[in-house]
């Protein structure tokens, strides 16, 4: 074997392996994290960490209920806002603004995804707390809703420019109008892109933590309605991480694991969801 | 292309150059569409000048030459499928049974003249729905799975899919896929068929099958084909039509115009010399 030849095997074995550890440590870090939760919370999640109240201070045990489903309450108005708004925004975009308009409003999407999580808050806390002088559900659902808009356009966008002309073109020779090639063909086509980019963005306000601290607040007992200070699970893990209490500790973490497994869940279902139906095809 | 058969000037169709005996038989048939005197821009860019022909009811047309010579502008213009392209302008007149398309609602007017494209095309939907798609979004009172069988029937597929239906379009071979397009577009009943180079991506055998089936369609419709294989044609057209740098050279009766070309250029093209 030449050197020339030896050099270059060394250098091909020596990038496969590099790219392979890389690949590695990208997987391993959800894992490590996981395991780590699992480890410090695992002890603490039982059956009534989801369906007790939190304990007060000194007292083991209780749940975070109250938690859960405040989160769950934000997210849904959070997805109600953000995703219509979302949606129809990237299907004008993609499909009727001109150019220019459509740099604009690209522009300004990224920047809002860009805008740090607090000034959000901060924005939602004097938009919706301030005039009607208290913490509640709706302006921690409002925070987060306007966090998932510019996610939920852009990659919806994407997905909708990605459909090959041809099948607009097959659609429109068939007589079908703007809309009705939108709504049969489009977006038929691009709808698992679609969900999994309303899932990211799902996922990524399911953990905001600072957008609440100004709108939600928290709290320790229930809150019925919409209009009361509200307890969810980021907030949950924020408080109990910093108390110090032990007990509160390993409920923080059970908080991040039940967070992470139900974000988990979610994609599962989704993608259960999505395997059915037909793909295009990649070119 | 070779430089020197650019034509230095404006070449309008005269009887020398149609052809005696084409023009007379093109006189006698009735006529689906027309085009008059159509200019057509791409912004700034002239892609078509002065370009008129007929398109006789059922019988076939074949638009040739070679790639750029606007042979596919044309064939879009008939069904406005240019207007999907920005900046593009059309002068002059098309007419579908004699009347005007250009002032016709462009969804009706494409449900009157259909159009199947260079690659397969199938929509990411059953074999079935995809049939059934024109018929869905036209609203059409007709009885969807009868008319599914009848245009699967028509373009010769039916009885390679009969037995799955539901199956996606995209499980098909790159032929069936075609042929699958064909279906779909005969399945709202068009009057017109516009085909842009139908072949061009398929194996020969699935040639011969959509060659074959071409000739048979006639029945049902008036065909449109714009081809880059002359054999093809040759051998599926009733009237051919030779374009050349956006001018129409010379349109006659198929077998006249490769046996006795009535333009050098054409004479040029058609034995190889070019495109």
């Amino acid at each position: 074997m030449s050197p020339r030849l030896r050099w270059r095997k060394f250098v091909s074995g020596f990038m496969l392996t590099m790219t392979g550890v890389c690949a590695l440590v990208a997987v391993s870090v959800l894992f490590f994290i996981l395991g780590y939760l699992v480890y410090h919370g695992g002890t603490s999640i039982n059956w009534s960490f989801f369906t007790k109240l939190p304990k007060p201070v000194g007292e083991t045990g209780g749940g975070m209920a109250n938690a859960i489903v405040g989160s769950a309450k934000m997210l849904l108005l959070a997805s109600l806002l953000g995703v219509p708004i979302g949606f129809l925004g990237a299907i004008y975009l993609a499909e009727f603004s001109s150019s220019k308009v459509a740099f604009v409003v690209r522009y300004a999407a990224d920047l809002l995804n860009g805008v740090p999580s607090i000034v959000i808050g901060i924005f939602a806390y004097s938009l919706a707390v301030l005039p009607f002088k208290h913490f509640s559900t709706l302006a921690g659902g409002f925070a987060l809703g306007l966090m998932m808009i510019p996610i939920t356009l852009r990659s919806t966008e994407e997905f909708l420019l990605a459909v090959p002309r041809a099948l607009r073109e097959a659609a429109m020779a068939l007589g079908a109008s703007k809309w009705k090639t939108i709504a049969t063909v489009i977006v038929p086509a691009a709808y698992r892109g679609i969900l999994t980019a309303v899932l990211l963005a799902f996922a990524r306000v399911a953990g905001e933590t600072a957008p609440l601290l100004f709108t939600a607040l928290g709290n320790r007992f229930w809150s019925p309605g919409w209009n009361q200070p509200t307890a969810s699970l980021p907030e949950m893990i924020f408080r109990y991480a910093l108390a110090p209490y032990e007990d509160w500790h390993r409920q923080a973490w059970a908080a991040g694991l039940v967070l992470l497994g139900l974000i988990l869940v979610i994609n599962i279902v989704a993608r259960a969801v999505l395997a059915r139906g037909i793909a295009v095809p990649r070119a | 292309m070779h430089a020197s058969v650019r034509p230095a000037v404006t070449v309008n169709i005269t009887p020398s150059q149609t052809g005696a005996i084409g023009r007379e038989m093109t006189a006698a048939l009735p006529m689906r569409m027309t085009v008059g005197k159509v200019n057509f821009f791409y912004g700034p860019k002239q892609a078509l000048f002065d370009v008129s022909l007929g398109v006789a009811t059922s019988k076939v047309t074949a638009l040739i030459g070679p790639s750029g010579c606007g042979k596919s502008t044309l064939l879009r213009t008939l069904n406005r499928m240019h207007e999907t392209v920005r900046h593009a302008r059309l002068e002059g007149e098309i007419t579908l049974d004699g009347q005007s398309i250009l002032a016709q609602d462009v969804t009706q007017l494409r449900r009157r003249v259909g159009m199947v494209f260079q690659r397969p095309n199938p929509f990411p939907k059953s074999i079935f729905d995809n049939v059934a798609y024109g018929l869905r979004i036209n609203g059409s009172k007709l009885p969807i799975s009868e008319a599914v069988e009848k245009s699967l029937r028509h373009s010769a597929l039916w009885d390679e899919v009969k037995d799955h239906l539901h199956k996606s379009a995209y499980e098909l071979s790159g032929g069936q896929q075609q042929r699958l397009c064909i279906a779909r577009a005969l399945a709202v009943e068009p009057e017109v068929l516009l085909l842009d180079e139908p072949c061009s991506a398929l194996d020969p055998i699935s040639t011969a099958k959509i060659e074959e089936l071409l000739v048979q369609l006639k029945d049902l419709c008036t065909l449109v084909i714009v081809t880059h294989n002359m054999q093809q044609a040759a051998r599926v057209s009733d009237f051919t039509a030779f374009l050349l740098t956006g001018q129409l050279i010379e349109f006659s009766p198929t077998p006249q115009l490769f046996t006795t070309p009535g333009d050098a250029r054409t004479e040029a093209y058609i034995t190889g010399r070019f495109g």
